[in-house]
Parts: C-alpha cells; structure tokens; sequence
C-alpha cells in the first residue's frame, strides 16, 4: 500500500439513532421511517455543519441490501433528494457487505488522494425491520457464498460465527470464551447507555454481565454457539461524515482541532468461496489492520481508542487478537480482565459498537469513523473517554461477510 | 393402525368455527409434520374441513396462511434439515413458502359430509347441540369402518350421552381444547365407561405431541372448566344485582364494579363480564342450559343473560377475532361503555367510571397486574402480601374481591366433592392452562 501522498481528513461526523428492538420509540407494528428518511437526516445534518450542499464536490453511499430489505435500489440517485446542490454531481453507491460503510470511507478518501475532490460526503445507510429477523437472515447470507446458503443455517451468519466460537472453546476453552463474551457483551451495554443515539441507550439491566454468563446457546432454538445477546441487532440507522483535504478543510471553514486526519488506512479482501484457513483466527482483519497501521507508521501500542466490528462477540475477542494485544487463545481473558472496557487498557468501540450501539450493515463503516472522530476532537459527550497524550491515535476495522472484505482506518486529531 | 395411519386421514367437523378452525390448524401441521418423515414419503395426508359455510371455509384458508406462516418462522431450523435433498429449496423465503403450501395441500374444504366418510378420526366441534352432535356423528358412523375414532369437542354435553344416541360405544371421548387452541396449553380429556384404552392411548399421544397439558375430567355436564366458569360468572351476575340494588345505583355501574373487581383486584387477565362477552353471551347462556337439568340441586341459569339475548346483545367474535359488544362495548380491544339493559344503550365509562372507582376505593400498593404476575418468580408472595391486604382494607372493592375469592374456591372444592374432578390440582391447572389464570381458585388467599 502507497503512502498517503496528501493530507486527508474526516469531520462534521453525524450518526441518526439505531432503532430497533431495545429502543422505546420501536414499535414493530407501527410504521416507522424508510430509508430515504434515513439518508436525508444523516445527509442535510453533514451539510449543515459544513456550510451547505455547494461546498460537496463528490457524494459516496455505502448500503448492503437496501434492493432487498426496502426493494431500493440505486441509492446514489437519492443525494440530491437530500439537497438540490447535490444535482448535477458525481454520486456513487458501493457494496462490500457490511464493510460497504468502510468501502464508503475509502472511496472517498481516494477520491481526495487522486485529487478528483476535495470534498467528498460519505454516508452509511442500512434499514433492516422492514424485514422479518428470520427472512433478514437470507438476505445478510449473501455476504457468503450463495453456492453454499443451502448447507447453511437458517440464521446463516450466526451459524458461521458460532461455528468459529465452537473451535475457540474446543481450542481454548469454554468457561472462560464464554466469560470473555459475556463481558464483551457487559462492555458493549454500558457504553451504549451513554450515547443518546445507541440502540441499546434504553437499556436498564443492572447486570448485564451476570445475564449474559446465564444465557447459555442452544442450538434447539438458535444456533449451537451463541446466544442472541452475543450477536448485534436488527437496526435502522444512516451516518455521515466529510472527507476532505487541507483545502477542503479550509472551503468548508471547520477548524484543523474539530477534524480527524487519516493517517494510513488498509483495505483488503479474502476468496469468498473459500473457507477461512483457521476459525480461530481473522485473517483479514489481521492483514488489513496491519496494513493501516503500517500505512499510518505506527503500531498498535500507540492506539489510544479502537472501533472493531463486533457483529457478534466472539469478533470481538477474536479482533483483539488478530491485533495482536493478546496472544492466539487469551483474547477472551483478556477482554474478560476488562482491558476492552472504556476505562481499560485499549478501550474498544466506546459507543456500543455494533452489539451496543447497533448495526446497520452497510451504515456500521461510517458510524465507526463518526464515533472516533467524536472521541478525539472530545465530542463524544456522556461517551467521552480519555485519549492519552502518547496515544493520540483512534483505529477502525470494518468487516463484510466472514472475514472476507475488510476496512481499517488509522487516525488523529487533526 | 399406528399414530401415523390414523392420521393419515383426518376430519373436523365445524371447521370454520372459533374452535374448529384452532383444532384444524394444529391437526393440519401435526399431521404435516408425519408427512415430511422419511418413512412416510410418498403417503397422502387428507384433513377434511368440513362446515355448512362457504364463507367460513373461505376465511378459513385465510387464517390458516397467516398462521401456518407464523408456525414455519418458528421452526425454520427445523423446516431446513427436513428439505435438505430438495435442491430448489434455498432460502429460508423459499423453505416457509414449500412448508405453509405443504400444509394447505393437505386441508380439503367442503359443506358435505360425505367427505368425512374415508376418515379413521373425527373431531366435532359444532354448535353445543347435542341433537345436532349426535345426528352429525349417527350419519358418520353408519357410513364408516368401525375403525373410525370420534373425538367431541363439547364444553358441556355428557360425552356418554353422545356415545349412546350416536351409537358410538367405546370409540368416542371429549377431547376438549380451550379458545383459541392455538394458543391455550389445556386440554380436558373426558372418557366414558366404555371408551376403548387405545382410543385413550391415542389421545394422549395426540395431546403430547401438539405440546398440550391434558388435566382429566369426570362425565359430568361442563366437566371442570364450565363447571367452574359457569358457577363462578353466575356469582359475578349475582354480586352485580345485588350491588345495585344494596347501593341504589343502576345495573350498569354495578356490571362495571364487578368487571373491575374481578380483574384488577382478583389478578384475572380479564374481568367475569368481559370474559362472558369474549365466550359469548349466547354460548354461556346455552352452556348453562345444557348443565342446568344435571344439577337437581342447583340453579344454573341467569335471567340478565336471558334479557340479554331478547335485547340482541350477544357478545362473541367477529371473524377476525375482534371482539363482539355484550355486556360491555370495546374499542380497540377496550372497554369503553357499559350496556344500560333499562335504556337498552350503552352508556360511556367516562360519565361515571370515576364515580364507581371511588366507592369501591383505592387499590392498596402492593396491587399487582395480572400480566406481570406471568414471568415473576415470586408470584406466590406477591400475591399473598397483596391478598392479605385486601383482607384488611376495609374497602367495598377488597370486600367483593375477597367474598368473590372465596366464592370461586367453593366452587373448586365443590368440583371435587362431586366426583367432576379427581383432584383439587386438576381444578387448579385447568384455571392455571385453561383460563390463564396467575393463581388456582383452590387456595388459602382469602382464608
């Protein structure tokens, strides 16, 4: 990977809430928004906090399945719904599964790289309830291989990342996987209650912990290895956020303290037809993270915060060790001893990430980058935690499918 | 014949109806569900719906769609291992689609009865008329092997009486399910003295593999559950006149009072008069007729349900399961007015709810919801602190709760004492099952 040949920030973050089951104004019999709702809300509050439409030279969407949860597709035609300044435009949308949020941040960061703009609005959007979980779980599967949906489990992604929770615990053990997971889960909960936004911001279980250690899986009802409070939610959520230059910066008139600099960034994909080599390990993850943190001229000790896409917690230890904070096999003791928690050793995904905070698929990439973004210009309100002076850096790591296309972002206050 | 074949050709009678369309739901995926196996691959399965209604069997196939859909999103893992070789069969959209159409092929509608001819098993759930029961199940049984089982849903017809007109001897028995059946756990499970140990056998494997909790009763008109329903909304009818005329006030607020009281103070899921509105005004009168010639030393009748029905206010359900105007008027699944059987109007709650909340009094704090009672796990506790301070409350609502609580365990008890049921448990679980009740009305509560 190139070294960045230009100076590249993020700013004007904006996230719309996650609604979903867990949330009080959700109602599932209720009509609730579409995802042209979505799109706007998160697209006129980017624009409003960059000085309007006029100042966006290029529009990027990242959305999975909008063609078969919302029977949409097209998605880049609806940028100037959001303002009439966005006719006439370059728009595009990008897929990668539920790295299409990561894909959105990318392309636009290419775009400022190859100097086709210096504004670039990048959005996230994915609106899942209109759709039964059981029917979702068909259209999430096409993140896999279509050829092999009909030896998958009815809810296929689960059954993918329970399979690889499976060997962990044959690997390394199962009391103490599950008691990292349940902690994962406890993790994920309380920061999410500290962000207006988060799916789980309702949330009042005053043990979080204790009920997810209870919570044991079955496969009789789900699926062998996990219990639903180890998979992120069905949402609906839309985030957006800028991708400039130095110059951009300037044209916009936001101030280099209140943006995020992309230090380095890593992008890599996995054969989708294979199978991963060891389920013990994310292999992409591994590379792509490396990448980033090789781009950027940095290692991992000098992260002060991470965004890590936990679709379902055994990710979540799985990522912490592919980053190689822990060793092959002590990941989950690791998060387990709290290291993970806001006030640990590496805090990982501050808002809830996406057990916590919520996952709209092809919204998740971008959510990442806003809550990064919050916590190192300190706007991350209730959520803010410290970012140590010897560890300015925030990283991101999006994933589509089972380790298949991944995104990961290094960056800094700018 | 095995469980399977005796399957393999099913008929409900009354199909259509509230309880025959449940009872055909769960029969149709149960026998769907033999249909999959392996060793029964390449077998017919017949469910025959019959009912005098177009329209009804119409609606039927309606309900069934959306049920049978709700049934498959359920078991979708299951449905995945039981299509395995079919390779057209991908997605889980693809997997429910082959399985509701699956159960469809298997029900035969049809207004004749002809259809129920080639039948080894027959559930009856008609009107409760017995004259009607007994022509339906003769006509059958003279056209049919010996072979063929009749099981009754009757809430209160003597199944023996049946067995007899019918000329059925040993093959039938009352499998009684509670509305809807669909979702009520309880079965009453009523044999006669010649009832065949297979015909038994049968039922029970039936019961347990639909998941139902099967509580025995005696031949007895009404067995448990309208034994006790019946006696117990006769005390509500009573308590309310009473009411009325104790305190002066019109019926309507008394009907109100006693609703309230046997909801709110009596942990019920629903008041006594709702529940009569929800069986239908109708149906309980009806009940009460079949029950009332039984029972020499007991009035089992009342006449406000008589006026009732003259006025043309007969509570049930709409099609849809929307419930009909009775004794009380709903709005949304709300009570929003009470029936003035002197103006022949209802009359809002609004214009005297409050006035009638105030003479019965407040509702001491440790006052329970009947919904959250159902996961708690110290339900029983709740339930006594509560009681036990109705006991002291001094109020006229804790006064009705507490006399209505005592009431309804009499009639429990009087349940046993006459041979209906074999045991105060059975009584507790077909009001637990049956009725969703939070507690059984055999307790020491109001001791």
């Amino acid at each position: 990977m190139k070294k960045m040949r230009r100076k590249v920030y993020m700013t004007a973050g904006y996230n719309t809430i996650s609604l979903g089951t867990g949330r009080r104004e959700f109602n599932p019999k209720k009509p609730r928004p579409g995802i042209e709702h979505y799109i706007k809300e998160a697209g006129q509050a980017v624009l409003e906090k960059i000085g309007g439409a006029d100042n966006v030279d290029e529009s990027v969407i990242g959305n999975f399945m909008a063609a078969r949860f919302n029977k949409q597709g097209h998605l880049d035609g609806f940028f100037p719904m959001i303002d009439k300044g966005l006719a006439m435009k370059p728009a595009v949308r990008v897929e990668g599964a539920c790295a299409s949020g990561g894909l959105s941040l990318a392309t636009g960061i290419r775009h400022v790289l190859a100097e086709t703009a210096d504004v670039v609005l990048s959005l996230g959007v994915e609106v899942q309830n209109p759709v039964k979980a059981i029917y979702g779980a068909d259209i999430l599967a096409l993140a896999g291989w279509f050829q092999k949906r009909k030896q998958g489990h009815a809810y296929f992604f689960p059954g993918q990342f329970s399979d690889r929770a499976g060997a962990y615990y044959e690997k390394y053990g199962y009391d103490r996987t599950r008691k990292g997971m349940a902690r994962w889960y406890a993790n994920a909960i309380e920061n999410a209650r500290l962000d207006p936004t988060a799916q789980e911001y309702h949330n009042t279980n005053p043990d979080p912990y204790g009920t997810a250690l209870k919570m044991k899986p079955n496969g009789k009802v789900f699926v062998d290895n996990l219990s639903v409070l180890d998979c992120s939610k069905v949402s609906d959520a839309a985030s957006g956020i800028v991708i400039c230059s130095e110059e951009g910066l300037k044209r916009i008139g936001v101030d280099k303290k209140d943006a995020v600099e992309v230090i380095g960034f890593g992008h890599a994909v996995r054969d989708l037809t294979e199978d991963p080599k060891d389920l013990t390990e994310l292999e992409t993850i591994k590379f792509a993270a490396h990448q980033a943190l090789e781009n950027a001229g940095i290692t991992i000790d000098q992260v002060g915060t991470v965004e890590t896409h936990d679709c379902f917690s055994i990710a979540g230890i799985l990522a912490v060790e592919a980053l190689g904070l822990a060793a092959k096999g002590e990941g989950a003791d690791y998060v387990d001893e709290g290291k993970t928690s806001r006030n640990g050793e590496m805090p990982m995904n501050t808002t809830g990430g996406l057990i916590g905070w919520g996952h709209p698929t092809g919204g998740t990439g971008v959510h990442q980058a806003v809550t990064i973004w919050q916590q190192l210009t300190g706007k991350a309100g209730d959520a803010q935690i410290e970012i140590p002076g010897d560890r300015p850096y925030g990283l991101t790591i999006n994933m589509g499918g089972d380790d298949v296309t991944v995104v990961s972002i290094v960056f800094k206050r700018g | 014949m095995t469980y399977d074949e005796r399957l393999q050709n099913v008929t409900v009678l009354g199909a259509a109806g509230k309880m025959g369309s449940g009872i055909l739901l769960l029969t149709a995926v149960e026998m769907a569900d033999l249909a999959l196996k392996p060793e029964n691959k390449g077998k017919a399965f017949i469910l025959n719906a019959i009912d005098v209604s177009p329209e009804g069997l119409s609606g039927l196939m309606n309900y069934l769609r959306g049920q049978v859909r709700k049934i498959a999103e359920k078991k979708t893992v299951w449905l995945r291992k039981m299509y395995a070789d079919r390779d057209d069969l991908i997605e889980n959209f693809d997997i429910i689609d082959e399985y509701i159409f699956h159960v469809l092929s298997i029900v035969w509608p049809s207004t004749t009865l002809e259809a129920a001819y080639k039948s080894n098993l027959v559930f009856e759930a008609v009107i409760e008329n017995k004259d009607l029961k007994v022509k339906l199940l003769s006509q059958i049984r003279e056209n049919t092997s010996e072979n063929t089982w009749f099981f009754t849903n009757t809430s209160s017809v003597p199944i023996n009486l049946i067995e007899k007109d019918a000329g059925l001897e040993g093959r039938i028995l009352g499998f009684h399910f509670y509305n809807p059946p669909a979702v009520q756990k309880l079965v009453e499970l009523i044999t006669t003295d010649n009832t065949k140990e297979e015909v038994k056998e049968f039922a029970l494997a039936y019961a347990k593999s639909l998941k139902k909790v099967v509580v025995p009763s005696n031949d007895f008109a009404g067995f448990i559950g309208n034994g006790h329903f019946m006696r117990d909304a006769l005390h509500g009818l009573k308590e309310a006149e009473a009411l009325a005329a104790e305190k002066n006030i019109p019926l309507y607020k008394a009907i109100y009072m006693i609703n309230k009281v046997t909801q709110d103070y009596l942990v019920r899921p629903m008041g006594i008069f709702q529940l009569i509105d929800y069986v239908g005004i109708d149906v309980v009168s009806f009940i009460m007729s079949v029950m009332n010639p039984y029972h020499e030393d007991e009035e089992i009748e009342h006449h406000l349900l008589d006026k009732m029905l003259e006025q043309g206010v007969k509570g049930g359900q709409y099609s849809s399961g929307a419930q009909k105007d009775g004794f009380l008027k709903y709005k949304g699944g709300k009570v929003v007015a009470v029936w003035d059987i002197h103006k022949q109007e209802y009359v809002d709650l609004d214009k005297f709810q409050q006035e009638c909340d105030e003479m019965l009094g407040d509702l001491p704090e440790s006052h329970v919801a009947w919904k959250s009672t159902l996961r708690m796990k110290n339900k029983e506790e709740v339930l006594k602190t509560f009681f036990d301070n109705l006991k002291t409350l001094g109020t006229l609502g804790a006064e009705l709760a507490v006399r209505y609580g005592r009431r309804s365990k009499e009639i429990g008890e009087q349940l046993v004492n006459s041979g209906v049921a074999h045991n105060i448990d059975d009584v507790n679980t077909v009001m637990l099952t049956g009725f969703f009740h939070a507690y059984g009305p055999v307790n020491n509560y109001f001791d």
